[in-house]
């Protein structure tokens, strides 16, 4: 699936021309794969001469990987994940701006500006935020599903059936919830409870698979997924019959974040799309798009019904969300050594 | 074969002697920062300390072969004890590997020969032919095998249909599926060389081998494999090499369910562990082994001139 994206990446290198004459300047994007509707690129380059380039990842970790790897100064955004933008900050890999750059600023709701991960954001502003946990097909499961038993110690209706993520990160983390187990625990009965219960959990396992999330549950290749929220809703719309679950131990919930990269080569533009994306009608464009919820005040009237009325992205009251921790070097070991028992 | 009519070793002397250098430049700069020094970087990094998420620190370090090689426990401090684990991963790599190599010997010796022993205006054809589904991106045609192949997709309808099955024969996500992508991504490999080896054999052979009373099974096996026997080799090589590092068929027909060479390394880098040294080391394993079947190959040819 890895390829699947590079191939993607590469198809979707697309270099945007405003006009047919040259654009005045550059930016260049770094982004998860369908994430961002084309009409939107568009639009940007359109309004401000600029021509736009985008390469795509499928995890955090890749973007870091490949950021690692000698990327940084190509690229002027990127849209990491909250825990990566924290990562990533500690790395010194982003940039800083000032409110004063940014006249939308003040568009992004209350609660995301002061976040764990950019403190009164000075690196980023917020793209989209949702859940991860997963959708059950009801044509082949008809019984409670708001409990982390579908994955861990599932039904026999749906045993062998089962699509996880194929990221140690947020699987580890919807297993440590079933076991009402602190995420980055270093106890060690923990961690080997931790890693019994996916080894015994594997045999029920169809596949592991991201990007194949959605495909799978469309083609009823797997009759239970782990998935993303936006993503599970298009899976629904695509005609699958699948119920999104908000499981009583907890679910993840994550936001993705655009970020100011340290030595982007086009910093002007860069702040000219960040502002671009805290437009309420743009930040909507996005949601149409990907089934997510963006961060920005005033987005409602954009909004497609089917967005606002979504079961996907209108958790119940009184849930349990969480969001994902970067864990220390010594569990990231053990988290490691899990994973590859877990797959070898 | 080498050296035929009209290219005897007085005029290659010369002809190269004069231009040789200039010319073959370029090619020796490419494959000297291209190929060669990227493998110099890992076999490097293959010896440095794991920088925490991603990267590495300049001091030298044998952990990542000391991880191959030395299972310490969930904890790493458990005495050490041989690691199964990649042994297993790699195990898997080679068998699915050496079978996907001998499924496309079976099946594209019999298709180089048909093709080579059609006239010359219709080989041109069927050598076409074989190579008109490789214009499609490999993403795209293992995608189409998983549609084609899956509970619900065509095959299994149509032998519903016809009452050949009762159930749905499951074959995604199994080894059989991964099996079925690497055979189909690299059966051409097979093809095209045997193809070449076959066309050039001098079919009189064949005649005369029969005109001494040999059998036709006799005469396959003494005489036309021992002189396509290069071919063979190499559409072996050729077929094995990139099965072996694969990972497009384990991830998307396998499920991903079980890590083969390519995707344990792939994780490494681009995944949570983010422990580059090891990536390398177990990149520099894999070459190890392919060095090994390549220079076993440079033998046998060799000795093949040689006699």
């Amino acid at each position: 699936m890895k390829p699947f994206l590079r191939t993607g990446a590469s198809a979707l290198a697309l270099t945007l021309m405003a006009t047919l004459a040259q654009a005045e300047g550059k930016l260049s994007i770094y982004h998860w794969f369908e994430y961002i509707p084309q009409e939107l690129l568009d639009k940007f380059a359109a309004e401000y001469d600029v021509e736009v380039t985008m390469d795509t990842f499928d995890s955090n970790e890749a973007l870091l990987a490949s950021l690692k790897a000698g990327r940084l100064g190509d690229y002027d955004v990127a849209v990491p994940g909250d825990y990566m933008v924290e990562i990533m900050a500690g790395e010194g890999m982003l940039d800083t701006f000032s409110r004063d750059e940014m006249p939308n600023f003040d568009n992004i709701l209350p609660e995301w500006v002061d976040v764990s991960f950019d403190p009164g954001r000075q690196s980023s502003i917020p793209y989209q935020w949702g859940s991860t946990s997963f959708s059950v097909n009801r044509d082949v499961y008809s019984g409670d599903i708001d409990t982390t038993d579908i994955i861990f110690n599932p039904p026999e209706e749906l045993q062998g059936r089962i699509n996880v993520l194929d990221t140690a990160g947020e699987t580890l983390t919807l297993a440590s919830l079933h076991l009402g187990i602190p995420q980055c625990s270093t106890d060690r009965d923990e961690l080997k409870a931790l890693n019994d219960l996916v080894q015994g959990a594997k045999q029920h396992w169809a596949s592991f698979g991201s990007d194949v999330a959605k495909d799978v549950l469309v083609s009823g290749d797997a009759a239970a997924g782990m998935i993303w929220n936006g993503f599970g809703m298009k899976a629904r719309e695509e005609g699958a019959n699948i119920e999104y679950a908000y499981p009583e131990q907890g679910y993840i919930v994550w936001m993705d974040n655009v970020v100011l990269l340290k030595d982007a080569p086009n910093r002007e533009n860069a702040i000219k799309f960040m502002n671009f994306l805290l437009e309420p009608e743009n930040a909507a464009a996005v949601t149409n798009y990907a089934r997510y919820t963006a961060g920005v005040a005033g987005v409602e009237p954009f909004l497609d019904a089917e967005v606002k009325s979504a079961p996907e992205l209108n958790p119940p009251e009184g849930g349990n969300p969480v969001f994902v921790q970067p864990c220390s070097e010594e569990v990231q070991k053990v988290y490691d050594t899990i994973w590859t028992n877990l797959k070898k | 074969m080498a050296g035929g009519i009209g290219s005897g070793p007085g005029k290659s002397a010369r002809t190269y002697a004069g231009f040789g250098v200039p010319l073959i430049l370029p090619a020796w700069l490419v494959i000297g920062i291209f190929l060669v020094v990227p493998i110099g970087i890992m076999l490097v990094y293959s010896f440095l300390t794991k920088e925490f998420r991603g990267g590495v620190i300049w001091e030298f370090s044998l952990a990542a072969y000391d991880q191959f090689f030395f299972d310490r426990g969930l904890f790493g401090d458990d005495p050490p004890e041989i690691e199964w684990t990649y042994i297993l991963i790699f195990w898997r790599s080679i068998w699915q590997a050496g079978l996907a190599t001998l499924l496309s010997l079976l099946i594209g010796f019999p298709t180089a020969w048909f093709i080579a022993t059609r006239p010359a205006a219709t080989r041109t054809i069927w050598l076409f032919l074989i190579t008109v589904p490789y214009w499609v991106n490999l993403l795209i045609r293992t995608i189409s095998m998983k549609f084609l192949i899956r509970d619900n997709g065509p095959l299994n309808t149509w032998l519903l249909d016809a009452g050949i099955i009762s159930d749905p024969i499951h074959v995604v996500n199994t080894w059989v599926a991964v099996q079925l992508g690497l055979f189909y991504s690299y059966l051409p490999f097979m093809v095209l060389p045997i193809y070449a080896a076959v066309e050039r054999y001098n079919f009189a052979l064949s005649e005369a081998a029969a005109d001494l009373y040999a059998s036709r099974f006799v005469t396959l096996t003494q005489v036309i494999i021992p002189v396509v026997k290069p071919g063979i080799i190499a559409g072996c090589i050729l077929v094995f090499v990139p099965s072996l590092g694969s990972f497009l068929a384990p991830d998307l027909l396998g499920g991903a369910k079980n890590f083969m060479i390519g995707s344990l390394i792939d994780e490494q880098f681009k995944g949570a562990a983010g422990n580059w040294p090891f990536g390398a080391a177990a990149a520099m394993i894999l070459l190890s082994m392919v060095l090994l079947v390549l220079i076993f190959y440079a033998r046998s040819q060799a000795k093949g001139e040689a006699r």
